[in-house]
């Protein structure tokens, strides 16, 4: 397989104005990803697909990440080539924010098998996946408000039973104690 | 009557029983359990009843697919929070008299998955439990164990007074409230009547 930096500049030869930009990782498996520009995502992932030599015809996986600092939510994309039997080739993007403009482009129209982890991703880090066929919950109920995979996502306070409470279970047990006493006014 | 002479009696060829023990022998004998799972403490489940276990000694081999015709429900697994509802609703379509058997850690408090957003801490939660039994899963043994003590339960029901069925007890509810979905949690998150938090001691408090 040709190298991430060989595969960028493929990109930027194909698609004009693609916007791409190589995230490194430098731990030891030096798996460096590629940053796509959520506006030419689509075009990027088509040429991804359909250019003979890298043939990335499977999308093995895709999962989010929350970033409270410096404050957006992620989406990861792993493509393999079943074709060409090499892989994998790891896509971000990136929303504006993760309060009001968290848009992404989906990439089910490219690859069917995003359908329902994108339809995860909208349920548990709250992605809006712009051009996906049928964005509902997946795991949640469509009544659910909360997006449970997110940083900040406090759960319920249903702590009034914790035989073997430690750690950060005990502290909320604990808190739930004195909202109970707060409460009965004792 | 006393023991003994009943026995004595048995010795000769007479038996000597009441209503309630004539009663209660045909009922624990042909508790039929309703063919529900959940997660891998089904598969515990269907070994139970296939033929090393065989669930069908106890008069419980015949597994109902509508809660109308069972007697028994066995919570074999994880009460997610989208299932609760169903599940009491299931319950709630069954006919008295009935009983609950909460299979494995999850059904009995929520288990490995206890602290997780999407898991109900125990379907003791919202509805009345007869039978707990831990392991996770348990082992076919374990829900046989389970079984023969819900049996012994019944053969001790009495059949008036305290204590008796609830299909005896026109005050018993016959039916428990489904949870609806809310914005962040089950509403209610507990069934007030079935459920009380256990007392327990925490550190710190």
């Amino acid at each position: 397989m040709k190298s991430v930096e060989e595969i960028k500049s493929a990109i930027e030869a194909a698609v004009p104005g693609a916007g791409v930009e190589l995230v490194p990782n430098s731990s030891p498996s030096a798996q460096h990803s590629l940053l796509l520009a959520p506006e030419k995502a689509v075009a990027v992932a088509t040429f991804l697909r359909d250019d003979a030599e890298l043939a990335f015809d499977f999308l093995s996986n895709v999962t989010g990440v929350d970033w409270p600092e410096p404050g957006y939510l992620e989406v990861v994309y792993h493509l393999y080539s079943m074709a060409k039997k090499h892989g994998p080739l790891i896509l971000r993007m990136r929303t504006e924010n993760r309060i009001d403009h968290v848009e992404l482009p989906s990439l089910t129209p490219i690859w069917r098998s995003a359908e329902f982890q994108e339809r995860e991703i909208f349920d548990l880090f709250g992605v809006v996946f712009t051009g996906h066929p049928d964005l509902r919950r997946l795991l949640m109920w469509d009544e659910f408000k909360d997006h449970p995979m997110r940083k900040d996502y406090v759960d319920p306070d249903d702590f009034e039973y914790e035989p073997t409470a430690h750690d950060a279970v005990l502290e909320r047990a604990i808190e739930h104690r004195k909202q109970l006493s707060v409460s009965s006014g004792q | 009557m006393d023991n003994r002479l009943k026995i004595e009696l048995e010795r000769q060829g007479i038996v000597a029983t009441t209503l309630q023990e004539l009663y209660n022998w045909g009922r624990k004998n042909s508790v039929w359990p309703m063919q529900f799972g959940l997660a891998c403490c089904a598969i515990e489940m269907i070994a139970t009843t296939m033929a090393r276990y065989d669930l069908a000694r106890f008069g419980a081999e015949v597994f109902r697919s509508s809660p109308r015709q069972a007697d028994l429900l066995i919570v074999s697994g994880t009460v997610t929070k989208k299932m609760a509802p169903q599940v009491v609703r299931l319950y709630n379509q069954m006919a008295e008299p009935r009983y609950v058997i909460a299979m494995g850690a999850c059904a009995i408090s929520g288990g490995p998955f206890k602290q997780g957003y999407n898991v109900l801490k125990g379907i003791d939660r919202y509805i009345p439990v007869d039978v707990y039994i831990p392991g996770c899963p348990p082992r076919p043994e374990a829900l046989i164990e389970a079984f023969i003590a819900l049996q012994k339960k019944i053969a001790a029901q009495p059949l008036t007074g305290e204590g008796r069925p609830r299909h005896l007890d026109a005050d018993a509810p016959g039916e428990f409230p489904v949870p609806a979905f809310g914005e962040h949690d089950l509403e209610p998150p507990a069934n007030e009547s079935v459920w009380h938090a256990p007392l327990t001691q925490i550190q710190g408090t």
